[in-house]
């Protein structure tokens, strides 16, 4: 038998192993919890479970052969790993990419923006008790895969854009099923408002828990919803425009004290719920102005075969559904890439979890961990 | 401002050169080394500095270089207050790579700073909690160095998949 | 029991005779009550997946026999042919013991629970008081397997589960007590000369104990969410918290074991619904016939039985809809909302259903008046909820799927539109084309 080592530090803490394999459906992520009962001390995250080497990958590909693997960074987000990775490639090789494009990169992004939010707003009900909402979601995102699938070929990890552009056209009858998608779910936010967004007890097990403030949240890296609930006005597409988001209107849900519930404040778990509800209402807003204006052309810019970026290096960054995805490339003006860097939400959400940890209940944790949006791929890539 | 002004600031306030890289074409980001020992001085006064403000520390990545011998260390900063980017850089000795830690002045730092020492082997002074993140904690070797060689098993577990098939059908 | 204990005493027998006549009997009875639960125990299964399915715009199963109605025998063959696994350090007495406590904490219950006029296992004069009494046995058995399962997180759960059995039973307990105070006895069926605690309501709504008055409406409302608490039902499923605790203190328990469990716990939805028909729904008392009327004939007997297992499923039907719309409170709002909200309440139902039978004479006009206005008010409740039923189901439009038993009938929604193989779309356009 193996030897059994004591972690506690004193013999009224208990440690318990929220371990690798778990039902929060949030990936292989591991907590160390030190606790009292009921109440933590602290709760200390392992990560690594989910480690693929991914980044060092990137130097025994090529470039554009490295497309494929920035889906796996995070399969919920790939249309979005996609676009960063291309985005900094093309910068370094001065590539534009056609107005087409750029629109349509915009629309398989904000896609994909709702189908995580949709397992994202299913997962914080689901872990908090009420699974139906999960199930209404998963519902809605089938069509989206319909969509996707269509579009490129999968339904998850889509390999959808390349180096100067995207892969593959669209047709009105896919346009006109989008649209009728939308029409279709709008509604339905109204209806997902009612159900479980307004719910006393989904409320009280969120209002005022585990508030993250602004100066910690920028101070820790926290982005995206995250941060924006916490009261910080920043949205990469809008204050750091690319892409086509120039072109497209749409507002950036802030979290607030006493939105949606007197007791809520800013920074608190509900206010992280609230603003990712808000954001679906917006991206949809940004898919049926995108269906307007998107413009006849080519759908992908001439790159040479062999893709020889200039010896420099470049970070570039969008804003996720998780918040910025950042990718830092460094090319030696070789056909592999020297280094690749992907800068996830993720993986500062977890790092913050230990700070504010301590105080907070067991099943605060996993409340928190659902809000903040942690997923294992994005952490460990 | 402009990232040159922001490099003369740093220099000004260090007191020491600093490297400048910056393509003539605006072919990818500029950027600028300081030295090892005026890594954490840096930080703090990219933090602090009142024209400076850089309150969002993006990423902090390890790259290694064996034909300069280092190890180099990346910084993005960011600043939400006054919205500018920029791009600092140090280098560590590939030997024996070993660097403050800027924890104090970004929390965010931490786990970086953990992977970076997990994969590419630098020690950070300082840390709180430094140990490995991504690999288990008795894994030989830093995996992100170039000339990272992958053991043949972990515990007795073969790494490659023929070796694998082989203790199989033994 | 009560009917066949004097028919033995009839016979004429040895001296030894006729108790060992009557234990066989009481064994024979005990099986058939234990069976009877069993099977109710099974089909709540399948009508919480049907049901869950529904709710969740999804089937549920379908596949074994004609509605999935089947589903639960085959799953409870399955658990029967697993691996008998126990745990390496676990404290291997008490995990033995665990399931069965829990067994006999719920089904232990069901001797003193009416089904019909006669079909009542044993009629005891503290036939209440009892089914409260043994429902408390299941902390125990939940206690122990907390702990014996040699598991954290079996353990949490277990402590958790026993803090909220053992609370819960205080607003459960004054719930009963409003209802004991207007029937003046313990005893569930009772007879003509002293009536039980259905024989004193009526078959009419209004003569339901549940609007008998006010406060009587409060200590239902009581006494349903400590049941349901009492259940380990979401919301307050915090002990088996999916998300959370794997399944609580049943983590380490597969096979038969788990089955003991299960069955328990859906048994005691149906308890919980039994005792809360018996107490405020006038249990098999059915409008319109007394029950001096309804002894003579035994077709009037089955209608009362298909009466009371009719209410009694339509409360399981709200527990299974609860769970189902609502997430789960965390546990220091659980034993908040009973010590700071329940029991206070409770406490007020009891005191004002005192005020109330000093006050108002049972039998006058003022006291008829109080039910009918209660009833009236009660039903008014229930025509709003419908009326704004049928307000969304106008308003969904064709996204409306009243497929109740799911089919297969195509609604008006139904994308013609489905891509399954990667161009196929783009085929079929160039085809029309």
């Amino acid at each position: 038998m193996t030897e059994l080592v004591r972690i506690a530090e004193n013999r009224q803490e208990l440690v318990l192993n929220m371990g690798p394999h778990h039902p929060s459906t949030h990936g292989v992520l591991r907590f160390l919890v030190h606790t009292d009962g009921e109440v933590m001390s602290r709760a200390v995250p392992e990560v690594g479970y989910l480690h693929r080497g991914l980044e060092k990958m990137a130097e025994s590909v090529n470039w554009a052969g490295y497309m494929p693997f920035t889906d796996r960074v995070n399969y919920l987000e790939a249309m979005f790993t996609n676009q960063v990775y291309a985005m900094a490639v093309e910068r370094l090789l001065g590539v534009e990419v056609p107005e087409r494009a750029e629109f349509l990169r915009v629309i398989a992004c904000e896609l994909n923006r709702l189908a995580n939010h949709f397992i994202t707003l299913g997962c914080i009900t689901m872990d908090l008790g009420a699974f139906t909402p999960f199930v209404y979601l998963l519902r809605e995102r089938e069509t989206i895969n319909d969509l996707i699938e269509s579009l490129c070929g999968n339904r998850v990890t889509h390999n959808y854009m390349r180096i100067g552009g995207v892969a593959h056209d669209v047709d009105d009858d896919w346009l006109r099923h989008l649209e009728k998608f939308l029409d279709h779910f709008e509604p339905l936010i109204e209806e997902f408002r009612a159900l479980i967004v307004g719910n006393e007890i989904l409320v009280r097990r969120m209002a005022p828990v585990a508030v993250i403030c602004a100066e910690d949240a920028v101070a820790w890296g926290l982005v995206g919803p995250n941060l924006r609930a916490s009261g910080v006005d920043w949205d990469v597409r809008r204050d750091l425009p690319y892409s086509a988001y120039p072109q497209v209107e749409f507002s950036v849900p802030l979290g607030r004290d006493g939105q949606g519930d007197a007791q809520s404040i800013a920074g608190d778990c509900y206010q992280r719920f609230l603003v990712r509800v808000e954001e679906v209402r917006q991206s949809c807003r940004i898919l049926r102005q995108c269906l307007q204006k998107l413009p006849a052309g080519d759908i992908k810019a001439k790159v040479p075969k062999l893709i020889k970026p200039p010896a420099a290096e470049c970070y570039a960054a969008v804003e996720g559904a998780r918040g910025e995805i950042g990718c830092y490339v460094v090319s030696d003006g070789g056909p592999k890439p020297y280094r690749v860097k992907w800068r996830t939400s993720s993986f500062s959400a977890m790092s913050i979890i230990e700070h504010i940890s301590p105080g907070l209940m067991i099943a605060d944790l996993v409340a928190v961990i659902a809000t903040l949006d942690v997923i294992a791929p994005e952490t460990d890539r | 401002m402009e990232a040159v002004e922001i490099k003369n600031l740093l220099q000004q306030q260090l007191g020491v050169d600093i490297e400048w890289c910056s393509d003539e074409n605006g072919v990818g980001d500029p950027f600028a080394v300081v030295p090892a020992e005026k890594w954490l001085e840096a930080c703090r006064l990219a933090r602090g500095h009142e024209q400076l403000q850089f309150d969002y520390l993006r990423a902090l990545t390890g790259t290694d270089r064996p034909e300069q011998e280092v190890i180099e260390v990346v910084a993005h900063l960011f600043s939400y207050r006054l919205r500018h980017p920029f791009v600092l850089k140090t280098r560590a000795q590939r030997t024996q790579p070993v660097l403050d830690s800027i924890s104090a002045v970004w929390p965010a730092a931490e786990w970086y700073e953990r992977e970076i020492f997990d994969l590419l082997g630098v020690d950070f002074r300082g840390h709180r909690d430094l140990r490995r993140i991504m690999m288990p904690d008795d894994w030989p070797g830093h995996p992100l160095r170039k000339d990272y060689q992958q053991p043949d098993d972990y515990h007795g577990i073969p790494t490659s998949r023929p070796r694998a098939e082989e203790q199989a059908n033994d | 029991m009560h009917s066949i204990y004097q028919a033995i005493e009839q016979l004429s027998l040895g001296p030894w005779g006729r108790d060992i006549l009557f234990a066989l009997a009481v064994l024979v009875v005990a099986a058939a009550v234990f069976m009877v639960a069993l099977t109710i125990a099974g089909v709540l299964v399948w009508v919480e997946r049907r049901v869950a399915g529904r709710v969740q715009s999804r089937i549920g199963p379908n596949r074994v026999g004609p509605i999935g109605i089947l589903q639960w025998l085959a799953d409870g063959l399955k658990l029967f042919m697993k691996e008998d696994l126990i745990p390496e350090c676990a404290d291997r007495p008490l995990y033995r013991l665990a399931p069965y406590l829990l067994m006999v904490g719920v089904f232990g219950a069901f001797a003193a629970v009416p089904f019909g006029q006669a079909l009542i296992a044993a009629d005891l004069n503290v036939g209440i008081l009892y089914i409260l009494a043994v429902t408390s046995l299941s902390a125990v058995g939940i206690l122990m397997s907390g702990w014996a399962s040699n598991n954290k997180w079996s353990l949490l759960g277990g402590i958790r589960s026993a803090a909220q059995i053992v609370s819960y039973e205080v607003p459960a307990a004054l719930g009963v007590l409003s209802v004991v105070l207007l029937a003046g006895t313990l005893q569930m069926n009772g007879t003509e000369m002293a009536p039980g605690i259905i024989r004193s309501q009526g078959g009419w709504p209004w003569q339901w104990y549940i609007f008998h008055n006010p406060f009587a409406l409060m200590a239902f409302f009581v006494y349903f969410t400590a049941a349901v608490a009492e259940g380990n039902r979401t919301p307050f499923d915090l002990p088996e918290a999916e998300s959370e605790l794997v399944a609580g203190f049943n983590t380490e328990y597969s096979g038969m074991r788990f089955a003991g469990f299960f069955l328990a716990e859906f048994a005691n939805v149906y308890l919980m619904s039994a005792v809360a028909t018996t107490l405020f729904f006038g249990g098999w008392q059915v409008p319109g016939l007394t029950p001096a009327e309804m002894q003579s004939s035994p077709w009037l007997q089955l209608l009362g039985l298909a009466v009371f297992v009719a209410k009694a499923g339509v409360g399981c039907f709200v527990v299974v809809w609860i769970r189902w719309t609502f997430p789960r409170l965390r546990v220091d709002q659980l034993m908040g909302l009973c010590y700071r909200y329940l029991i206070p309440i409770g406490f007020a139902c009891l005191l004002g259903n005192a005020a109330y039978l000093l006050l108002v004479p049972a039998g006058s006009l003022a006291d008829n008046v109080v039910h009918w206005a209660t009833a009236a008010f009660g039903l008014l409740v229930l025509a709003l909820f419908f009326w704004r039923v049928g307000y969304h189901l106008r308003r969904s439009g064709e996204r409306l799927d009243l497929d109740l038993l799911a089919r297969g009938r195509r609604g008006p929604f139904e994308p013609r539109w489905q891509h399954r193989a990667w161009g196929a779309h783009r085929r079929q356009a160039a085809k029309e084309a």
